[in-house]
């Protein structure tokens, strides 16, 4: 199961890094959604995966009898996917008004800022 | 008390962001709860600092969970020190803005904005877990994006674009470099990571985590080879809006580095120490001859921006206790030379239309004044003594002459040289931008023969913030033995726990 989602991780990351480094737009806005997706995936393998095992304290007992599933990647998780979440939103409406005054979606010729007149 | 204090120096910014939105549209009254709330905050980081000076570091755990468990805020003498600069910049370029800016519905957006940038700094200047401090980062640079991208022109469009890009993918690996570490460490806090660190058997992972560290923290710094973000962004929005993302935002990468090497991960004969030296003398070197290049106000600006991180880069990498004060002092130099000049440039740009250095000249003939204050911070940025920019340039010349080790010492002797070029550059604006006569036919549009008094009555809050910063550098050059000391005070525990 850990190398399988290992392997679906490095492949959503370089998924992403392809769409980022691609010259239209929309393709930058999936780039950076992949990105967020590979990087969630990656905190929730590195931190370790448990079956089966929540992280429940039974009825009786004090503290935890066995091994159990960390919260804590998982609320980081959830907290990036919602910062994740409103940054998409952003770049989404600031492509679209991008587009709108340049007329074009070509990241290639968006390099007005960099020339020296 | 420490804990209120703490409280109420974060609380301030939020709560003034808040209340702004709700007098959306109502610029005069937005102005005035702005401006109590300012001058608030920078009375109360002023307390915190001076409380923390005096009796040791505050410490709060958020709903009484224990360290390592619950949300915790550490404010020790260099957090206060640097929230004690940011509320400054803070403070000068909030009446800066309101006093320049025409558009009502502009401010209105920009007002509550500044506020939440203003909260995404503090909070990250006072963060005891690293992931508090990626959430930190993420305010701070959703608030930079609406600053950039306020007026919607076409530069400022394609410049955000860039700039929301590389973010996003600065922080996506500040992210994983996050869950790598609590994966091995089992913790989040940065004394509790600093501590487990070491007894990791993986030092694979541990340098793979410190690599993506290195590189998120250098985007967001702007250091060699993942500045390029920087020149094609900071140029692009108007000098008031952006006056606290260009003074801060670098700084607080640099924050974040100083913060990680010596906490979490301590830098002294390391891998990475030679490798930071290296970038760092890239960074400097790069960034001047970038400079050099540029025929625009703002954009030779920037890219001095960049040359000055690999100095702060430069005395984090020696890692000797003096290095370290030196940039800290150089970060506190910096940020007040640097706002000072892109509010001159733009206060030059309000009154001759222009940021473009074919197009300016004359400055000196109609305003000799304006010109001796870009001198006074040309010159201190240079490193000419008595102004501040030499005390910084000397300390760390000082701390990497001494390191005795060919590599640091070349460094510096590297930095010394860009020193001369950085005066080449600024030269290079003085002559174009004051000493040349106007080139345009058409006389800019300002009163005849009432010159500078009719400015300062156009302008009052521009000007305040210039003179005021100016009045900074000169007293931190001339008097800067107690600034040194706090900075050696800060460097010391970091050496001697």
């Amino acid at each position: 199961m850990d190398i399988l989602l290992a392997i679906l991780t490095g492949l959503i990351y370089s998924v992403a890094i392809y769409l980022l480094l691609h010259k239209g737009m929309v393709k930058m806005i999936l780039g950076i959604m992949m990105l967020g997706y590979a990087t969630n995936l990656f905190i929730f393998i590195i931190a370790r995966i448990t079956r089966g095992l929540p992280a429940l304290i039974p009825e009786n007992a004090d503290s935890f009898l066995q091994a159990y599933a960390d919260p804590v990647p998982q609320a980081l998780i959830l907290t990036a996917i919602v910062i994740g979440f409103g940054i998409q939103t952003f770049a989404i409406v600031l492509i679209r008004m991008v587009y709108k005054t340049t007329g074009t979606s070509d990241m290639d010729k968006l390099s007005s800022t960099d020339k020296i007149d | 008390m420490g804990s209120n204090i703490l409280v109420s120096v974060f609380i301030l910014p939020l709560l003034s962001a808040v209340s702004l939105l709700f007098f959306w549209g109502r610029v005069r009254t937005q102005k005035v709860i702005g401006g109590v709330f300012i001058s608030l905050y920078l009375v109360a980081s002023v307390i915190q600092f001076v409380f923390v000076k005096s009796s040791g570091s505050i410490t709060l755990d958020v709903g009484s969970w224990p360290a390592g468990i619950g949300i915790g805020f550490i404010v020790d003498l260099l957090s206060a020190f640097f929230v004690l600069l940011t509320s400054v910049v803070a403070f000068l370029s909030y009446f800066y803005v309101t006093s320049s800016s025409n558009s009502s519905s502009k401010i209105s957006v920009f007002l509550p904005v500044f506020f939440f940038l203003i909260f995404g700094l503090n909070g990250a200047f006072i963060a005891a877990d690293l992931f508090n401090l990626y959430v930190w980062f993420e305010v701070m640079i959703v608030s930079s994006f609406v600053l950039f991208t306020l007026g919607g022109k076409r530069a400022q469009l394609e410049g955000s674009l860039k700039y929301v890009a590389i973010n996003v993918f600065s922080s996506s690996i500040f992210l994983a470099g996050i869950g790598i570490l609590y994966g091995i460490t089992g913790s989040l806090n940065m004394q509790m990571i600093g501590s487990n660190l070491p007894l990791v058997e993986n030092r694979m992972l541990v340098s793979i985590a410190v690599t993506f560290f290195v590189v998120s923290f250098g985007i967001k710094a702007a250091i060699f080879p993942l500045f390029f973000w920087l020149p094609s962004t900071y140029h692009t929005a108007p000098v008031g809006y952006t006056a606290l993302v260009v003074a801060l935002l670098t700084k607080v990468g640099i924050y974040a580095l100083l913060r990680f090497f010596t906490v979490i991960f301590p830098l002294q004969g390391t891998l990475f120490q030679p490798i930071l030296l290296v970038l760092s003398g890239f960074t400097m070197v790069v960034g001047v001859l970038g400079a050099a290049a540029q025929t625009d106000f703002r954009k030779i600006l920037s890219f001095h921006i960049v040359s000055q991180i690999g100095y702060m880069l430069m005395g984090i990498a020696i890692y000797t206790p003096l290095a370290i004060a030196g940039a800290v002092f150089f970060v506190v130099h910096n940020v007040l030379v640097k706002t000072n000049l892109f509010l001159v440039s733009g206060l030059v740009n309000k009154l001759f239309g222009s940021y473009k250095l074919k197009e300016l000249g004359g400055v000196y003939r109609k305003f000799p004044f304006i010109a001796l204050l870009f001198a006074l911070s040309a010159f201190s940025l240079t490193g000419i003594p008595p102004l501040s920019g030499f005390w910084g340039k000397y300390i760390l010349a000082v701390a990497g002459f001494s390191a005795n080790q060919w590599l640091p010492v070349t460094v510096t002797a590297i930095s010394l040289g860009v020193s001369l070029l950085t005066l080449f550059s600024m030269t290079k604006i003085w002559n174009e931008v004051f000493w040349k006569p106007n080139p345009q036919v058409v006389e800019p549009n300002f009163p005849r023969q009432s010159f500078i008094i009719e400015v300062v009555k156009q302008y009052p809050g521009m000007f305040f913030s210039i003179v005021t910063l100016t009045v900074l550098i000169l007293i931190l050059g001339i008097f800067p033995n107690s600034i040194i000391e706090v900075c050696m005070e800060i460097s010391n525990s970091f050496f001697h726990k």
